[in-house]
Formats: structure tokens, sequence, C-alpha cells
């Protein structure tokens, strides 16, 4: 666990750090190749919709023994041979140790009791142990309505959030595109892999957006305080927006894992007791929204941002200013500066904490500038060297 | 330096105060259990949405309507509710009452019977026959023309005490009707009492669908009551206000009573109300009042023609009985075939109204049976599993939560798990309270908000407790750092509980059913979090940072120099 929070150290000051800005066409790329796979996997493939959008009729009986295939054979045999017209071609799966799921197509109540007879008979299930669900078809488009509904007054409302809390259009649409890029995905993977989409799974689906973009805020949060004084920290704009990704990659970390560890519970205990339910859909959407989430905050959204801004006059001069500092960089710089009790170590790195310099960017002795420091001067008009008195700079 | 460590522990004093005044108000409520869901506890779910775009009176109404329905059918602790503008949500917690689903969702619970009895046994019917129900196409109706299409109606004279045709409505009308006369008609039509016995082919006695008692049946109980229909008839009286709290079964004979208090014994049903194709309220070209024209469907068309034939000229009445209540009682004195005429002292109101209950049934709103209705019955053993799922889920999430954050956070793993058990307390309490004050009901989905905010909760620390240590790496000591971490991290989770909010807010709106139970559950705990997070870890947080186990950075704080990485913290404003 030491090595982790010493990583993070080191990410936080930039002693050690990931790309995650300057390698983003490789992101974009990766990010691209889902998208397509999962563009075509919807359009090919289509949602797996449930019962409650399909309308029908759906039987989940609690048997005594254990839920295996012959008996689920057993029972489509027997509601088959029912005669009810709607319950022709069943679909019998079991769900966990002690579920059955019969679905078959919308009956009325006498036809109802027929089934349902036919269960009792075959399973040994009592009244008690069957729950039924009747979903008319209208219902499962009313349901449907409200989910698009809920997703597009969603949308709507978290541009206006971000907008306000960001002040910054580019930045809202880099929280907007990392949104659109984890609702695609995971929609996608929903389409390839087939899982059925239950109202539930909508519910988890809202709830991802939120913490996607959730996620989203804490980066840039971190961009917005590491760029606000970009003159003073020496660093182009890029650089400082990767170094606020490192910096919150712990947190980020840390948070994807309390946060699936939960989710993740609830998708063990509800797919070994349950099979399938209300729990289980919504834990899955949550689970594979999660992971979109905390991978497009870091890999799509900031580097999109960065993008976005890269043609501003701030940005374009910090870069410059940037490139310039780089080029008169300490040619020494790979030497480690020497410190009390440092480790003599041929080979391996020095140890990175001895006396760390105050320049990051760089390993080893930092060059003394050979200017002084720029400032903004009201009364010359143009920046002016500023240098404090001989006494104050300590000679 | 004194009224800085006085802080936190006031903060943390009013915080508990709080807290343990909810746990009071919880103890005064007397359950400490939070009231389950349906999936929970088992029990049927019917739900239906309204055809076209009903005004929320409306909905109010047909809810209402619904609830006295259920409730009437000898169900207790039923719950209906109106949703997202044009859905009603039954609920009937506890018992598998699929059979419900037809009775509640049937816009008209509208039933004709024939009158047995009317106040009392012994004669026959005091009928104070007013106004006249007239056979006939509705446009040629009036007392003294035939019908025009009817067959068998030269003169189809109603006699037809008309009531209160609604609850709401009743007011409007008054016996002032009772002038009209409609002993004209008597004589003239006893013939067509002969066909209605010729023309009922069942003749089986026990009915198997409720369609099918014969009107033969129905009218051999109007003449010869059963003794202990008698009986209980004689024992019953009508309730001085509100509508007779009656079962509606309409294989069964039914006592009942109509707005006006006076009491009836009636024959199993002869007619459902759904066999009224067609009822609307007007004035005819001929007439000048207003009257309600009423159509049958083909067999419900035949048993009206068959009961009309039966009853007629013999001042015996037959019944349209609402909901269990008679809305109107009439005589008859021909066989009326075709379509049939209600007149009588109608203002435009009352005519729509009960054109409207005939139409519908007491309910303003339609539901599309094909489609519309989802109902879901909840077994006690699935529910039993779900909760038990949902507990176990809770519990290993917990769990493994506070143990990553104890090996990660060490000594603030402390302050995490504390967090997270008071967060979890304040939202048992809020849950509680809830579902005592706002009948909040704790369901499948809440369970799973609530393990889903669980990690939201804990991020909240995660992202203070970085805070910190960023703020240490930088060469500040801890209690400056907690400072200076809490401002940032605030503004932080600020916005990030503000989205969770926003979307819990939204699911809540947008949400049917399920969903909603999953945004309330999510949006309660953010919120709650945002409260322990300020009023309880902050202050807990800054008072522990004036022990020297965390601002020395003792190696199990979770604050010490190899921890931060860093070689060594800062104590005391010394590097």
């Amino acid at each position: 666990m030491s090595k982790f929070t010493r990583l993070g150290n080191q990410l936080y000051t930039g002693k050690k750090s990931i790309d995650f800005v300057g390698r983003r066409w490789t992101w974009y790329a990766i990010s691209a190749v889902v998208i397509v796979a999962a563009i075509v996997g919807l359009s090919v493939r289509g949602l797996n919709m449930s019962l409650e959008f399909t309308g029908g009729t759906q039987y989940t009986v609690t048997v005594s023994g254990s839920a295996d295939q012959p008996l689920a054979d057993k029972v489509r045999t027997s509601v088959g041979n029912t005669g009810v017209e709607a319950a022709a071609d069943p679909t019998v799966t079991t769900a966990g140790a002690h579920n059955l799921i019969i679905q078959i197509k919308s009956v009325s109540t006498t036809e109802n009791n027929t089934v349902l007879k036919a269960i009792k008979s075959t399973t040994g299930a009592t009244t008690d142990d069957i729950s039924q669900d009747h979903v008319g078809a209208s219902w499962g488009k009313e349901v449907a309505t409200k989910a698009v509904q809920g997703l597009i007054v969603f949308l709507i409302a978290v541009t206006v959030f971000i907008a306000m809390y960001t002040r910054q259009w580019k930045m809202s649409v880099a929280a907007l595109v990392a949104l659109a890029h984890d609702v695609i995905i995971t929609v996608g993977i929903y389409a390839l892999v087939g899982f059925e989409v239950s109202p539930a799974t909508v519910t988890g689906f809202l709830t991802i957006l939120g913490f996607s973009l959730y996620d989203t805020v804490v980066v840039f949060d971190k961009i917005k305080e590491n760029t606000k004084n970009l003159r003073a920290t020496k660093r182009s704009f890029a650089a400082a927006c990767n170094l606020a990704v490192n910096q919150t990659l712990v947190r980020s970390i840390n948070t994807s894992i309390v946060a699936l560890i939960p989710v993740a519970a609830i998708l063990w205990v509800s797919a070994v007791q349950l099979g399938t339910s209300t729990l289980k859909d919504l834990a899955l959407a949550l689970f594979v929204g999660m992971a979109a989430g905390a991978y497009s905050s870091i890999f799509i959204a900031t580097p999109l941002f960065v993008q976005l801004k890269s043609r501003e006059k701030d940005v374009v001069d910090s870069e410059r200013r940037a490139a310039q500092r780089a080029k008169q960089a300490d040619p020494y710089a790979h030497v480690p500066s020497f410190a009390e009790g440092m480790e003599v170590d041929d080979n391996g790195e020095p140890p990175a904490e001895a006396n760390a310099p105050e320049e990051h960017a760089f390993r080893g002795r930092t060059a003394p500038q050979t200017r002084g420091p720029v400032r903004d001067s009201g009364a010359a008009g143009r920046p002016q060297p500023s240098r404090q008195t001989r006494s104050k700079r300590g000679k | 330096m004194a009224s800085k460590t006085s802080r936190p522990g006031r903060t943390l004093g009013v915080f508990f105060l709080v807290l343990a005044i909810a746990y009071g108000l919880v103890a005064l409520g007397g359950s400490w259990k939070p009231e389950l869901g349906l999936d929970l506890q088992g029990g049927t779910r019917i739900m239906m949405i309204a055809k076209g775009h009903p005004s929320a009176e409306a909905m109010k109404e047909a809810r209402n309507i619904i609830d006295q329905r259920v409730n009437g059918s000898g169900v207790t602790a039923a719950k209906v509710t109106t949703q997202g503008g044009n859905q009603i949500v039954v609920e009937i917690p506890g018992k598998s009452r699929d059979d419900l689903v037809n009775e509640v969702s049937q816009t008209a619970q509208l039933r004709f019977r024939l009158v047995a009895c009317q106040n009392t046994c012994a004669t026959s019917s005091t009928s104070s026959g007013t106004s006249g129900v007239t056979g006939g196409t509705g446009t040629t109706g009036g007392t003294g023309t035939t019908g025009g299409s009817s067959t068998g109606a030269q003169r189809a004279g109603l006699g037809f005490d008309h009531k209160a045709t609604k609850k709401a409505k009743a007011k409007m009308q008054q016996k002032a009707a009772a002038a009209t006369p409609s002993a004209t008609a008597s004589a003239a039509p006893s013939a067509s009492a002969s066909p209605s016995a010729s023309a009922t082919p069942s003749t089986s006695g026990t009915p198997d669908q409720k369609n099918d008692v014969s009107v033969d049946d129905a009218v051999a109980f109007m003449n010869n009551p059963p003794a202990d229909e008698v009986a209980k008839f004689d024992a019953y009286t009508c309730p001085t206000s509100g509508a007779p709290n009656v079962t509606d079964d309409p294989s069964q004979p039914l006592i009942t009573c109509d707005a006006q208090g006076q009491k009836y014994l009636l024959s199993p049903a002869i007619i459902e109300g759904t066999q009224v194709s067609d009822a609307s309220a007007g004035i005819p070209q001929t007439g000048v009042n207003y009257v309600v024209t009423l159509d049958f469907h083909g067999a419900g068309r035949k048993a009206f023609a068959d009961a009309t034939g039966a009853i007629a000229g013999t001042n015996q009445l037959f019944a349209i009985v609402l909901d269990g209540q008679v809305i109107s009682a009439a005589t008859a004195d021909s066989r009326i075939s075709g379509s049939a005429e209600i007149s009588g002292n109608f203002t435009q109101d009352t005519a729509t109204a009960l054109a409207n209950n005939l139409k519908f049934g007491a309910l303003p709103v339609a539901f599309d049976k094909e489609n519309g209705i989802s109902h879901t019955t909840v077994g006690p053993s699935l529910a039993g599993n779900q909760l038990s799922a949902g507990l176990w889920a809770g519990a290993i999430g917990l769990l493994l939560v506070m143990l990553y954050c104890l090996i990660y956070y060490r000594g603030l793993g402390l302050v995490v798990i504390s967090s997270l058990i008071i967060a979890g307390a304040s939202t048992y309490a809020m849950v509680l309270l809830l579902s005592k004050g706002a009948g909040f009901t704790l369901d499948l989905p809440g369970i799973a908000g609530l393990i889903v905010a669980v990690g939201i909760t804990a991020d909240s620390f995660i992202v203070y407790f970085e805070r910190i240590r960023d703020e240490m790496r930088d060469g500040k000591s801890m209690r400056v750092a907690v400072d200076a971490g809490w401002v940032r991290a605030r503004s932080t989770c600020l916005a990030a509980d503000g989205v969770s909010v926003l979307a819990a807010l939204i699911l809540y709106i947008f949400g049917a059913g399920d969903v909603r139970g999953f945004a309330f559950a999510l949006g309660l705990s953010t919120i709650i979090d945002l409260v322990v997070f300020f009023f309880f870890t902050h202050p807990m947080i800054k008072w522990l940072s004036h022990f020297k186990f965390f601002n020395r950075g003792h190696r199990l704080s979770g604050l010490d120099a190899e921890a931060l990485g860093i070689d060594r913290i800062t104590v005391g404003g010394r590097a």
C-alpha cells in the first residue's frame, strides 16, 4: 500500500507522470474503436429489451429444490401444453440456485390461472412461491418514453449545471463529450453482450451519467486550480492539465474502487441469490458505466479540453514559454544534486525525494534562471523585469 | 487557540444532539423498522395508464374511487397513488390479490340489477315512479312517441325514480322530479313479458361467467327473494352518510342503498356496465328537458330487453348500481330492445354526469385494458429472498469499503468508518421518519440506492483526505493542511454531490415506480453525506488534528511521512 501512496506523492509532484494529454490520439483511437464497435453492435444486434418494455407475462418461481435445466425443460413442456395460445412457446430460464423464470405473452385472467396451475403442479410451488409480472404493451412504451424524457431533461440540466459550474464553454463541451462517450459505450456493451435492458437498467444508466460527470468535475476542479495562474506555474497549459490529471489519479482510482466495491457486492449477491432482479440490472449498468466514466474523465475529457483550448492566446503563450524554458534547460539536469545521507547507487535511479528540486519537470539540479521573472507593468505598458532589491534578495 | 479547540467540539455536539432528536422522534413514532416495499414483503401492484390526457382533478377523483373500490373489496392497507400525471398505482402489500386487477381497472363498476325489495320487503315497491325512460333512438324519444328502432316498444315509458347520480353531484338532484307521472303507461304493454321468458336460453343456475346470470333467475329472485336474503336485508341499515360499504359481486344478490338512504335488495347482476356501448346527454329535438340516451352491446341489449320485458307494467324496479351504490331505480312499461332514453328532471350537469357514469362508470378516466395495465405479484418467498439479498449486499459492500479505507488510510480510515456509521445511522433515522411521516417505503431499488451511495459518501472523505495529504506534501503541517484541504475539498464535494442530487431529482421526477425508490434513496443519502461531511467528518478531523498521533504523523495515522511519500512531515511549522 505504501508503494501506492508513494506513487501518489510522485504523481502529485510531477516526478512521475503519465502523459495523458500528450498521447491523446492513442486514447482517442482506443475510444473510437470501442465506439464504432458499440454502434455496429447496436445497429446489428439491437438492445435486448426486457418484458417491462415489450409487454407480456413473467412468472418467477422460487422452488424448494434446485432450479436446474431438467426442471426448466419440464416446466417448458407443461406450460407449453396448457393449450393457452399465449403460452404456446414459453421461455424458461433458471436464475440463481432456486429461481425459475417463465416468460410468455400477455394472458387473460382465466388463462393465467391455467398457466399457474401447470406451473404449480410441475414445480410443486405454492402460491406464495410464485411472483407474477403482467405488463401491458403500452405500459412498456410509457416506461420507455419516460426514460427517454428523463435522459433528455437530465442532459439539458447537466449542460446548464456544467456551464454554470465551469463558466467555460470549452470545459462544458469536453465534459459533455465524455458523457456521450460513456453513454454510447455502455449502450454498446449492452447491445454486444446482449444483457437485458429493464427499467432498472435505465435507472442505473441515468445514475451513471451522474457518476461520470462527478468524476469529470473533480478532475476539472484540479485543472482550474492548476491553470489559474498559468504564468506563475511556469508550465505549459497542457503540462498543467496533465499534472492535474496525474494529481487526481490516485483519488480517481480510490474513488472508482470504493464506488465499485458496493456495486460489485450487489452484483455478486444478487447473481448468486436471485439470478435476475432489479438489483442485478441496476448494479450491472452501474458497473459498466462507472468503469467507462472513470476512463473517460481521465483519458477523454481532459485531453479534449486541452485540445479545445490549444488555440487560445494564453495557452499558446504558455506553450511558447514552456518551450523556451525547455531550451534553456540545465544540461546537468540528470545529475542528481547532493543531499545529506544520500544513497550512492551507480546503476539505479537516485532516490527521488532527496532534496527534491523546485522545478519538477526536470530531475536533478535546477539551472539558475538567466533572467528575472517578468511582470506586467501598467505604467510602462509592457512587461517589465521585476527584480527585488539586493538586500531583499539576500545578498 | 481556545476558541479553535472548542469549535469542532461544539459542532460535533450539536450534530449529535440533532441526531439524538431524530431518534427521539423515531422513538415517539414507535416503529423501528421502515415500511417495506412490495418487492420486499410480497404483495400485488397494479399500474394503470389512463387514456388520453386526463386533468389532475380527474386523476384525483379516479384515485379516490379506486381507493374505495379496493378497500371495499375487503383489502386493508392498500395504497392507491397517482404518478406522473396519467398513472394510477394500486399497491396491496402482503397479499397476492391478482384477482383484483379486473375490478380495479374497470372504468365502470356499473351493473344493472333487478330490485326485489325497496326499503321493506313486505310490499312490492312503493315506487314513486317519477321520470320516464323511453325506448327509442333518442332523437324521437319522448314519453308519447314510439321508439324508432325498438321493436317491442310502442310506448316505452319507464317509470324512473331518478336519484342522485354521483356523490359529488347529489345536491343537484332533488325529489322535485317526483311529479312526472309514469303511471300512464302501466297498463299498455304487458304482452311484452312473454318474450323475455322464451328468450333466455341459459338455464343453468350456476353462473360461470359473471354476465351469465340469466334474466330468468334474476326475475325469479326478484319475485321470490330467498328468506335468508330477506332476513339480511331487514337487518341492514343504511349508513347515514357516505357510500354503503358493500362488496359488489355480480353473481350474488346485493343489499345496498342509494344516496338518499333508501335500501334495496337486489338480484344478481343482469347486465354489466361494460355492456353499455354508449351513453350521452342532450335535449331531444322534440323535447325541452335533458335526457340521457343509453345503448348496449349485443348481449346487454338482449338482457335489457328481457329484463324490461319481465318487469314491464308490474311496478317492479330495476336498479342501476354504480360501485355498489344504487344511482337509479326505475320501472319499465314495456320491453325495450333498442336504445333507451332516461328522462327526468335533469339539468345539463346532472344529465352529463349520469351519462358519464353510464359510459365510464364512476371513473372519470379510462384505461387501456389491452395494453395499459401492468400488474405484478411478488410472492412472499421471492420477497424474502430479495430482502435478504439486499441486506447481504449492503453489509458486504459496507464492510469491504470500510476495510479498504482502513488499509489505505489507516488512522484516518477510522474516521471514514465512524463517518459511514454515523451516515448510516442518520440515513436509517431519516428513512424511519420519512416512512412514518411521508409514506416512504423502502423497496429493493431503494436499498440499491442506499448501497450505491456508500461509494459516494466514502468518496467525499477520499477527496478530503487526498487534499490534506497534498497540502502536507506541499510542506504544510497537518493542522494547517486540514484547514487548507477543507476549503478545496469542500467546493469539489459540493459540486460533485450537486451532480448526484441533480441526477436523483431528475430520476425521481421522470421515473416511474421502482426508479423513484432508487432516486429517493440516492438523493437522501447524498444529502446526508454532505451533512455528515460538514458537521461530523470535518470537525472530527479538526479535533483529531490536535492529537500527536495524527499531527506528528504516527506510522498508523495514515499521515506519516512514508504514507505521504515524503521525507519528513512538517510539524508545528518546522519541517
